[in-house]
């Protein structure tokens, strides 16, 4: 008995300095943000406690219901693109001798150094009229004026994409090389071609990583706002930028607490929806 | 008929030798068993074999043709896996399935094939578990099942049954002896158990640091050990070294052993089962010595006998109980036919 109170307590103290940290310094103040939708907003910003489901309905004109539509489908794409490029170079990475793959990692790892705002800016420079790639592609005489880089949706896909892709690639890496080589043999032996291999073996092994990595780069993807702020050039604006506006702009955090409530709403659907998918593939 | 021909296969891991020179012929329909301490190689013989190691040097034919050209998917060969491998996302009776959907079977077919063997195997209640919620002993007995489901030319297994309690074990024993002469496999079994392999195998290669020391029928690996190893490596033996001069051994220290020496001259071991080695009343030109423990097992009784002028003890095996008690001053003899020399 006194040992098991002993190890609870043990359990406390590792628990408790990042359980504070997560749910009193975010949790909390993020379900009182969240509990302003239900009143209005004052005159000059600010909340004033009266209650109200206007927002909710407001919610659900198609002005907000395009924008969160359209949200969803980019940040789809990106994930559904981060999953088909993020893979295969995952699993590439994880076959490399032990130095090549230290030195693969460094690379997918080395943008995380950089602020993210930062390389989204450097990326207009590229892409820009004037810009780096389309000077290369008149130079080769691919193309006789400037194309439009810039500032459409296609964009932002590709920023989202670039931005992200290394939140998919590194835990379906780990999962890769965590798999034992000798279950892809003995599905060999038993007469499996290297692809019916890999579509029975290795890739329903390491699904739930790769569902965590959909997770990792659908939800900031949803909720970016600076990516369509900076390479969509405010044209193509996503849920993120709603929520910005209504915040920094409109001065009205009621309806902005309401349409990140969609936000949650959609992760955490998702983290349901990973976790009973991985649980169903890992056993039981 | 020789169904798989090893030829002169070499293998290197950096510095450390796997396999050097290995050269076994194979029988249609033997059961071949492969015995050797932990490391000799045993393993990456059959990893070869299976194609997931390619021989430095060296071929493999199978039927007469080249199995290394073929790849590992294609070969028709099963091995089960010394961790046995298991699917770890698939039940019992989907593991066991898995070769057997590859060959495009009839859906009932499989189903049946796979309810038969798992029976044989004892897991039939286990048919919709996952390898996780198995014991160590239940998974080892998948892996067999997966991989003699397929009823392959040439089945390799991995040290198959050492998870396995006696009881069962004698059970699968039987099961494998039955598949061999009921469908015909041809069997390269490895174990670490010299038992199981005196009582299964037609033929046993003993391998010790990567090379073949001599491949025998089980009695005449035991009778007539042609190496140093062997004798040491199978049973329990006595052995001396020492030399032959002019047709008589003398071991070191003690002078000349009763033995027919059949090899020429030169420096030899001599080696004498403890089920061989007679205690006598001492006499005099006699190796002599004072028995130090005496333990009874049953069936037999083991004499250690510390000998004056050797300095390891000479073990003595009777039937039932004996007579002789610690203390006692014995004379040890053997009859020469039954010493076994070995040149060096
Ligand atoms: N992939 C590898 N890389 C480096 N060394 C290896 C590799 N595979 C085997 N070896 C070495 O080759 C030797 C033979 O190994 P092997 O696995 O064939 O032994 P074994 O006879 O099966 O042993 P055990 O009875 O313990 O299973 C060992 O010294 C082992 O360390
Ligand atoms: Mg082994």
């Amino acid at each position: 008995m006194s040992r098991g109170r002993g190890s609870n307590l043990a359990r406390l103290i590792f628990l408790g300095p990042g359980l504070i940290m997560l749910t009193l310094l975010a949790v909390v103040p993020m379900l009182l943000m969240l509990s302003t939708m239900f009143f209005q907003r004052g005159r000059f910003g600010g909340v004033v406690y009266e209650f109200t489901t206007a927002n909710f309905s407001r919610l659900f004109q198609p002005l907000y219901l395009n924008v969160i539509q359209d949200s969803l489908v980019v940040a789809g794409l990106v994930t559904v693109l981060a999953l088909l490029i993020g893979y295969p170079t995952a699993y590439a990475i994880a076959q490399l001798p032990p130095k090549w793959k230290t030195i693969a990692l460094l690379a997918i790892m080395l943008p995380f150094w950089t602020n993210f705002l930062i390389r989204m800016y450097a990326w207009t420079i590229l892409l820009s009229g004037p810009g780096l790639v389309n000077e290369a592609l008149t130079g080769i005489g691919l193309i006789d004026k400037p194309l439009e880089l810039l500032y459409n949706r296609g964009t932002v896909v590709v920023g989202l994409l670039y931005g992200y892709l290394s939140l998919m690639i590194l835990p379906i890496y780990s999962a890769v090389e965590r798999l034992d080589p000798r279950l892809r043999e003995a599905s060999a032996n038993l007469g499996a071609s290297p692809v019916r291999t890999f579509f029975s073996v290795t890739l329903p092994l390491t699904l739930p990583s790769a569902l965590i990595g959909a997770v990792l780069v659908f939800v900031p993807s949803f909720g970016n706002f600076v990516v369509p702020e900076i390479l969509g050039g405010g044209k193509a604006i996503m849920v993120g930028n709603l929520i910005r506006d209504q915040f920094l702009k409109a001065r009205d955090w009621p309806f902005g607490a309401t349409i990140a409530l969609v936000m949650v709403v959609v992760t955490v659907i998702l983290l349901l929806a990973q976790a009973v998918v991985s649980r169903r593939t890992r056993s039981a | 008929m020789t169904l798989l021909s090893i030829e002169g296969v070499s293998r290197k891991f950096g510095n450390v030798t796997a396999l050097s020179d290995v050269s076994i012929d194979i029988q249609q329909g033997e059961f071949f068993a492969l015995l050797g301490p932990s490391g000799c190689g045993k393993t990456t013989l059959l990893r070869i074999l299976a194609g997931f190691e390619t021989p430095d040097r060296g071929g493999v034919r199978l039927d007469g043709a080249d199995l290394l050209k073929l790849a590992p998917h294609k070969r028709p060969v099963n091995l089960m896996f010394q961790s046995y491998a298991l699917f770890p996302h698939m039940t019992v009776a989907k593991n066991v399935a898995y070769g057997l959907e590859r060959e495009n079977l009839p859906r009932a077919e499989i189903k049946a094939r796979v309810g038969e063997v798992l029976e044989k195997v004892g897991l039939e209640p286990m048919a919709n578990r996952r390898p996780a919620q198995l014991s160590g002993g239940q998974q080892q007995r998948v892996a067999l099942a997966r991989a003699i489901v397929k009823r392959p030319r040439l089945l390799l297994l991995d040290e198959p049954l050492s998870a396995l309690d006696k009881k069962v074990r004698a059970e699968m024993q039987l099961e494998l002896k039955r598949l061999q002469h009921e469908v015909g496999i041809t069997f390269v079994v490895v174990t670490h158990d010299q038992e199981e392999a005196m009582s299964l195998a037609d033929r046993i290669a003993v391998m010790d640091q990567g090379r073949v020391e001599q491949v025998d029928a089980p009695v005449t690996l035991y009778d007539r050990p042609r190496t140093y190893f062997v004798a040491d490596f199978i049973g329990a033996n006595n052995l001396f070294t020492g030399a032959i001069r002019g047709g008589v051994f003398s071991a070191e220290g003690l002078g000349p052993l009763p033995s027919k020496a059949t090899t020429a001259d030169g420096s030899a071991a001599l080696a004498i089962r403890p089920e061989r080695v007679r205690l006598t009343e001492p006499t005099p030109g006699m190796v002599q010595g004072v028995v130090v423990d005496v333990s009874f097992y049953g069936g037999v009784s083991h004499i250690a006998v510390e000998v004056t002028g050797l300095g390891r003890k000479v073990l003595a095996a009777t039937q039932g109980s004996a007579r002789i008690t610690p203390g006692t001053v014995v004379g040890v003899t053997w009859r020469p036919e039954d010493a076994v020399l070995i040149a060096n």
